[in-house]
């Protein structure tokens, strides 16, 4: 399976994507700079985490003006897995592949520590190795990571079970206490805590290692013949 | 030249952490008037004369300027001073 990572002016979290990608899963990933990537032929996209531009205007805005958004866009149209972690998150937000808009954290605090979060859909291709209801360590580091959709928005979420994980604890005010969503379709998802940074015991934490796993056996199950 | 002048606010029921901070410190410095804060953005452009100005500045801040999820906003536009 081929990952690709992009890579945005102010990505801080692109090699622990590719890490987390190459070493942690054991799979083929490449690092793309935004402006040179060519999405074709990948079977997954990683957008890691960071300040894109600074997080200028908003927190992604700018990212989402880039041109590699029409190809992201085309790839999800295809159906191609998407993962957008932290400022990834943010960047799929401001560019309407996600619905909903981050705030600035309720208590104005940039955090940055473990959080417990619920599965609350393992019904996904990104969770399906989880169980339903488990609950996973896996840190957050952010500014702006208080998820605001309104309520029409909320109620679509739930009734199409597109919310895949929420804190036991909500640390920053999010709605609903999600944590990461889903896109209609199920192909893309956004999340603001990092499962690349759980990826192994030495980093505290490999819950997150699932989530790849997840991805790369409904690949498997997908494309490999015989699998 | 044009001079628009752009105003960014959060929406009405957006709960806005940072205005909340200000007002509690506005508070403490004993300005128990003040009953709400809330911070936008402002934003200055000059741009060339054009007949669509008014659609085309109404068009950047739906793509980019404002996060219509969030935000309302509201522009002027003016004569602009030529440099």
């Amino acid at each position: 399976m081929k990952f690709a990572v992009i890579v945005f002016p102010g990505s801080n979290c692109d090699r622990d994507m590719y890490y987390a990608a190459k070493d942690a899963l054991g799979e083929d990933a490449d690092m793309l700079w935004y402006q040179e990537a060519n999405l074709e032929g990948y079977d997954a996209i990683l957008i890691p985490g960071g300040f894109s531009y600074g997080d200028y205007l908003r927190s992604g805005a700018i990212a989402s003006t880039s041109d590699i958004v029409v190809q992201l866009r085309e790839q999800a149209d295809k159906g191609v897995p998407i993962l957008g972690v932290c400022n990834g998150f943010q960047i799929l937000l401001e560019s309407g592949l996600l619905p909903g808009a981050m705030l600035r954290n309720k208590n104005l605090k940039f955090m940055c520590h473990f959080e417990n979060l619920i599965v609350e859909n393992n019904d996904s291709l990104f969770t399906s190795k989880y169980q339903k209801g488990e609950v996973v360590s896996i840190p957050i580091a952010h500014h702006d990571g208080n998820y605001y959709c309104d309520d029409a928005t909320l109620a679509r979420l739930k009734e199409n079970n597109q919310i895949v994980f929420t804190y036991e604890n909500n640390p920053n005010g999010s709605v609903a206490d999600i944590a990461g969503i889903i896109n209609e379709q199920g192909n893309v998802l956004g999340m603001m805590p990092h499962p690349e940074r759980a990826v192994e015991a030495i980093l505290n934490s490999d819950d997150g290692l699932k989530l790849f796993q997840s991805m790369l056996e409904n690949w498997r199950e997908r494309y490999v013949a015989g699998a | 030249m044009k001079l628009v002048k752009v105003h960014i606010t959060l929406k009405e029921g957006v709960l806005d952490p940072q205005g909340k901070a200000v007002q509690g410190s506005l508070n403490t410095l004993g300005y128990n008037n003040v009953k709400e804060v809330r911070v936008g953005k402002y934003l200055e452009l000059t741009v060339n004369d054009d007949a669509n100005i008014e659609a085309e500045i109404e068009a950047m801040c739906n793509k980019l300027l404002a996060n219509p999820v969030i935000e309302n906003y509201k522009f002027t536009v003016e004569e602009g001073v030529v440099q």
